[in-house]
């Protein structure tokens, strides 16, 4: 089980990971600030981290609203269809 | 559907399957594994051009038409079924092969298929196949969440029939080009294919039934039934503008639901409707491009969302549970199935180097050159919400997260092997896509590997992995279920049923009582005046009845003796 093992340690070097991680994002994002964009077919091709928002807010607005949806709407007991079939 | 330079691999595989039923032990085994292969060396044969004509009923059948289009998605249902096989080793269960197979025929079938009747034939047989894979989970769940998979089905099949028939008076022909007719014959083969490709509102009976499959036989049905839909998508409603709107709807809608998910296997199976959405997306921009993608998004769908369904699968075979909320903490025992699935999750959410990254931005760059600000924006966003389900969610809730007490032992080599040759291909397609690129129709004027796709790409995926993290505590989930379309045949249809019938008894009884009550009323109204004690009665003593019979009698009497 020497991959659980890697694993394992992979884990416990979370917060490094972690850290390398934020710092590559950064990178990216001030690549795609600096570099000129390839193209502007919309508006927000010419807009520096338009992509990493974007995909942030979308994330974000996926989790709320299913969970909204779920919780007010689309949500029942795992026996709901039970007593039916 | 055999000449000298043709051998149709649907024939080849039904006629290998016929034998299966008689094989044991090992032999059965290696004869899983050959099958396939068997049916990768027919397709290596196939030349292109048109085989198998056959006359039938004055109508012309083609069950071979071999073309680049046929051709990508018979090397992928090859390879897949090759896969499937290997995964399903260990079952000892022939009705299961036996049906697994028929029905990787049944889909190359569609696939090859030239002409409209014999479509319909394979597109039935698909369906009389797959179900015994649901089936043969032997559950009252599976049951009859196989029975509802037939009906709906069963329902999809004469809709497609009757559109084919329409189209045949239309245009006098029953060869499957693009579809370019008016009226209803269009729209009833559109609709038969929308049902298969899962479109929403047409959609529920994937996310219904696939769940509820057998570990092994999950994986040939989300891989066939979906894609076959999308191949006649492709070749018969290509630049149907519709199409662009459902299908990105359907990216979304898939998402959504996928989030509000508990089953493992059916929160992947919401991924299919999603992903699906994409190639239908594709089929509905209609460009040389958009086309392209979807036909490659398919094929390397097929392989990252076998592997998923594997890795899923591979966790139920062994701790027998399927609720992200009884699960967690078994990346200490189920390692390599946990490293095999996160490399189906990164092809599946597009990261660089990996096989949904060189077909999924080819879709959602065709998008962009078309200039559809809105369908790129949805596109991105069901992107983000693939990420975060499939390879954050799902894994994290399973593998790591709170420890569930879980100690199972890894997946059984067969299961792990078919899961590193998937996940092999996916890296393989996303290192080298000029390989796929190749089997298209068409010259693919596209490259995924360019500063400004991976810059879009990259901070999309990794912001929406922050997201993921700082929001983890909201996001949703616990043992619940949520309701979707198939309430309306599941509940609601029943309640309306039972709506409709008491209304039918309370108004029939109503008018029974009203009739009643009238006719009472009546016999009470003639019994007063025409009774004994009526006032008309009263004029009718017997006495006087009888003098006036009497004078009657003596003038008729009168009248007759003069005459005489």
């Amino acid at each position: 089980m020497k991959l659980a093992r890697l694993i394992e340690y992979l884990i416990s070097k979370r917060s490094v990971l972690a850290v390398l991680l934020l710092v590559s994002m950064a990178a990216l994002v001030l690549v795609d600030i600096i570099l000129p964009p390839a193209y502007t077919r919309f508006t927000w091709d010419a807009i520096g981290g338009f992509a990493a928002f974007f995909g942030f807010a979308a994330c974000a607005a996926l989790i709320f609203f299913s969970r909204f949806l779920g919780e007010k709407l689309l949500y029942r007991d795992e026996d709901y269809y039970d007593d039916h079939e | 559907m055999i000449t000298s330079d043709w051998l149709h691999p649907s024939l080849v595989l039904i006629a290998g399957t016929l034998v299966l039923p008689l094989l044991k032990g090992r032999a059965m085994q290696a004869w899983m594994v050959l099958l396939p292969l068997a049916v990768l060396g027919t397709l290596w044969m196939a030349q292109p051009g048109e085989h198998g004509q056959m006359a039938f009923l004055g109508m012309e059948l083609v069950t071979g038409r071999v073309d680049e289009l046929a051709m990508v998605f018979g090397w992928v249902f090859g390879t897949v079924l090759l896969i499937g096989a290997i995964y399903a080793l260990h079952v000892n269960d022939r009705v299961q092969h036996v049906a697994a197979f028929l029905y990787g025929a049944s889909a190359l079938g569609v696939v090859f298929a030239g002409d409209l009747i014999t479509l319909y034939v394979f597109w039935e047989l698909m369906v009389i196949t797959s179900v015994w894979l649901i089936w043969r989970r032997k559950t009252e769940v599976s049951f009859n969440a196989g029975f509802r998979y037939l009906v709906i089905h069963a329902v999809g099949g004469v809709v497609l029939l009757a559109g084919i028939i329409l189209f045949q008076f239309e245009t006098g022909t029953t060869r499957f080009e693009q579809i370019d007719v008016d009226g209803p014959a269009f729209w009833l083969i559109l609709a038969a294919f929308m049902i298969n490709a899962a479109v929403p509102p047409l959609h529920a009976w994937l996310t219904d039934a696939y769940p509820e499959a057998t570990v092994t036989g999950a994986v040939f049905l989300s891989a066939l039934t979906t894609k076959t839909a999308v191949y006649t998508l492709i070749r018969g409603y290509p630049g149907t503008e519709m199409l662009v709107w459902m299908g990105a709807a359907m990216t979304l809608y898939g998402v959504t639901f996928a989030m509000l998910s508990n089953d493992i296997r059916r929160l992947l199976a919401y991924h299919i409707v999603s992903q699906v959405g994409y190639m239908v997306t594709g089929v509905g921009l209609g460009t040389a491009l958009a086309l392209s993608g979807s036909a490659s998004h398919a094929f390397t769908h097929i392989l990252y969302k076998a592997l998923l369904f594997m890795g899923a699968g591979a966790v139920i075979h062994m701790t027998g549970r399927s609720r992200l909320s009884e699960l967690g903490g078994l990346y200490r025992y189920m390692p390599w199935t946990f490293v095999l699935y996160l490399i189906g999750g990164v092809s599946i959410s597009a990261f660089p180097l990996f096989s949904g990254y060189v077909s999924k931005t080819m879709i959602v760059e065709a998008a962009a050159i078309d200039q559809r600000a809105v369908i790129w924006l949805m596109l991105v966003v069901a992107s983000a919400g693939t990420f975060l389900s499939t390879t954050l969610k799902l894994p994290y809730k399973t593998w790591l997260g709170g420890d569930s007490g879980l100690q199972p032992r890894e997946a059984p080599w067969n299961m792990l092997l078919a899961m590193g040759i998937a996940a092999a291909l996916c890296f393989l397609i996303g290192i080298f896509p000029g390989m796929l690129y190749a089997l298209l129709p068409g010259a693919v004027d596209f490259n995924a590997y360019t500063m400004s796709v991976f810059l879009k790409e990259m901070q999309v995926l990794l912001f929406t992995g922050l997201a993921f993290c700082l929001l983890l505590k909201y996001v949703g989930g616990g043992p619940k279920i949520s309701l979707d379309v198939d309430w309306l045949y599941r509940r609601g249809g029943p309640r309306l049923v039972g709506a409709v019938g008491s209304a039918i008894i309370t108004t029939d009884r109503a008018i029974r009582r009203t009739t009643l009550e009238h006719l009472a009323r009546l016999t009470a109204h003639v019994e007063k005046k025409h009774g004994r004690d009526g006032k008309l009665a009263k004029s009718w003593p017997i006495g006087s009845m009888a003098l006036w019979t009497a004078i009657v009698l003596a003038m008729l009497l009168t009248v007759g003796v003069y005459r005489g």
